[in-house]
C-alpha cells in the first residue's frame, strides 16, 4: 500500500514548520516519526495533501530536569523516553509505559509528541501523561501556550491543537517517590491495549487514567476521589469505569471493557500501594 | 524529489515521489530485493532494515525521511563472502522455515544485540515482538539469537 500523493516539505525549526503549515491550512499535517500517520495514510483514513516533516527539528529532542517537573521535547523518541535515567528516577511510570509502545522498531522512530498530538485513545502515552497531570506546551504563529492534559483531548483523534499549532514540549510533574503501575491488557504482543491503566498513588493523592475506554483517554476521577475519601483499593476500583464511555469493537464488548477496567484498576492500585 | 541514501555503504541518489516508501526505494530503485514486504502495516517486521544503525520498519518510513541517512539491508551483512555471525547462527540452528520473515528477523536480531549484547531467552522474545513468523518457528529463532549472542 502506498499513500495517496502529497507534497513534502522539510522544516529545520519549529518556527519554519508552523510557518509552512500556516500556508497550507487544514490539508497539511506535521510528520514526526510517522508511525501513526503513515499507516493511516496508506489506508486512506488520512489524506493530507501536504506533509511538513519535523523529524529533523533536533532541538525538540531532549529530556531535562526542570525542578518540580521534567521537560520532554516533543520529538523525543519512545526509545529515549524508555531508557532515560532522568525519567527512570523522577517519572518511572512514563519511562515504563514508553517501553510498551509498539515494538523496538516502532520505538526507534515514534515520538512522544507525535503520540500525544495523534490523540488516539488506544495509545499508551496519552493516558499515561494524563494520569501524571502533564502539561503540553504548544507553539503557534503567535507564540506558545500551555494546555493541561485533561483539557487537551477533545474526541477520537481530536485535540485542542489548532491547525497551525505544533506540540513542542511535555511537562511532567516529578512523582516524588509515589507508587505506580502500568497495566496493558492485550491478546497478542504489539497490539494496542484492549484496556490499559496508568496509575500512581502517594498518600491521599492519586492519578488514574484509562487507555481505550472511550473516544479519548479517560481520567478516572471517581477512583481518585474515592481513594481521597479513604476507600479501600477494591472499593475505589469499583468506580473505574464511572468516567468512561467505552465502545465495542472486534476485541471487546462494552460490558467486557467495563469489567476489565475495574479489574485492571484494582491490580494497578494494589501495585501502586505497595 | 531527489533522495540520497547510502545503502550498504554505496551512495545512491534517485528521483522519487514524496510518497515513496523506504522499502520500495530499497527494492525498486536500489534493486535490493532481500528486504521483504509482509503485512505493509508495520506489524510483521519482514521489512526491517537498519536506518542510521537502528532497526526500523521500512514500510512505515518515507524514502524522503531517510534522505541523507545510511541504510543496511540483509545484503549488506556479509563481508568478503562470509556470512554475518547472526546469519550463520540462523543457518546452524534452523532459525528459518519458509524464510520469508528471515531478512527482517535477522536485522531485528542484530539490532537487539547491539542494544543488549547478552539477552536472556525472555529478552530475546520481547525484543523480537515486532517480527512475526507465520511458520511459527519462534523457538529456533530464539535459539539462533542466543547462539549468536554467545559467540
Amino acid at each position: 500500500m502506498i499513500p495517496a500523493a502529497f507534497e513534502y516539505k522539510r522544516a529545520g525549526s519549529a518556527e519554519e514548520a508552523i510557518n509552512l503549515i500556516g500556508q497550507f491550512g487544514d490539508e497539511a499535517k506535521f510528520l514526526a516519526g510517522g508511525h501513526s500517520l503513515i499507516p493511516l495514510m496508506k489506508l486512506r483514513l488520512a489524506q493530507p495533501t501536504m506533509l511538513v516533516d519535523i523529524g529533523r527539528v533536533k532541538d525538540l529532542s531532549y529530556i531535562k530536569d526542570a525542578g518540580d517537573h521534567i521537560a520532554i521535547g516533543a520529538l523525543t523518541r519512545h526509545m529515549d523516553v524508555e531508557k532515560s535515567p532522568v525519567l527512570s528516577q523522577h517519572v518511572p511510570l512514563l519511562a515504563h509505559a514508553a517501553g510498551y509502545v509498539g515494538d523496538a522498531q516502532v520505538r526507534h522512530r515514534g515520538t512522544i509528541g507525535g503520540s500525544i498530538a495523534h490523540a488516539d485513545p488506544a495509545g499508551d502515552i496519552p493516558a499515561t501523561t494524563l494520569a501524571l497531570g502533564a502539561t503540553y506546551v504548544v507553539q503557534g504563529p503567535k507564540g506558545r501556550r500551555e494546555i493541561a492534559a485533561k483539557d487537551f483531548y477533545k474526541g477520537f483523534l481530536e485535540s485542542a491543537l489548532a491547525a497551525d499549532e505544533m506540540l513542542v514540549e511535555i511537562k511532567v510533574p516529578k512523582m516524588n517517590g509515589a507508587g505506580w503501575s502500568f497495566q496493558k491488557f492485550n491478546r497478542r504482543a504489539v497490539d494496542w491495549a484492549i484496556v490499559g491503566v496508568a496509575a500512581w498513588r502517594n498518600n491521599g493523592d492519586s492519578g488514574v487514567a484509562l487507555v481505550n475506554m472511550g473516544s479519548t483517554p479517560v481520567l478516572a476521577s471517581a477512583v481518585s476521589s474515592a481513594l481521597a475519601k479513604g476507600a479501600s483499593v477494591a472499593d475505589a476500583a469499583a468506580h473505574a469505569a464511572d468516567d468512561a464511555e467505552p465502545q465495542a469493537d472486534l476485541n471487546a464488548s462494552v460490558e467486557y471493557r467495563t469489567h476489565l477496567a475495574k479489574v485492571l484498576v484494582r491490580r494497578a492500585l494494589e501495585q501502586a500501594s505497595k | 524529489m531527489k533522495v540520497s541514501i547510502t545503502i550498504n555503504g554505496s551512495a545512491q541518489s534517485h528521483d522519487v515521489e514524496p510518497r515513496t516508501l523506504l522499502v520500495h526505494y530499497i527494492r525498486d530503485q536500489a534493486k535490493l530485493t532481500g528486504t521483504n514486504i509482509g503485512c505493509d502495516t508495520s506489524s510483521c517486521g519482514a521489512c526491517t532494515v537498519h536506518l542510521d544503525g537502528e532497526a526500523a520498519k521500512s514500510c512505515t518510513i518515507l524514502a524522503a525521511q531517510a534522505d541523507g541517512g545510511a541504510v543496511t539491508t540483509i545484503e549488506g551483512l556479509a563481508t568478503n563472502g562470509e556470512m554475518h555471525p547472526m546469519q550463520k547462527a540462523f543457518m546452524e540452528n534452523h532459525g528459518l522455515q519458509c524464510g520469508y520473515c528471515t531478512p527482517g528477523m535477522v536485522m531485528a536480531a542484530i539490532g537487539l544485540l547491539n542494544e543488549n549484547p547478552k539477552p536472556t531467552d525472555e529478552e530475546v522474545r520481547l525484543g523480537l515482538e515486532g517480527n512475526l513468523c507465520r511458520c511459527t518457528g519462534y523457538h529456533n529463532i530464539v535459539k539462533s539469537v542466543l547462539a549468536a549472542a554467545n559467540k
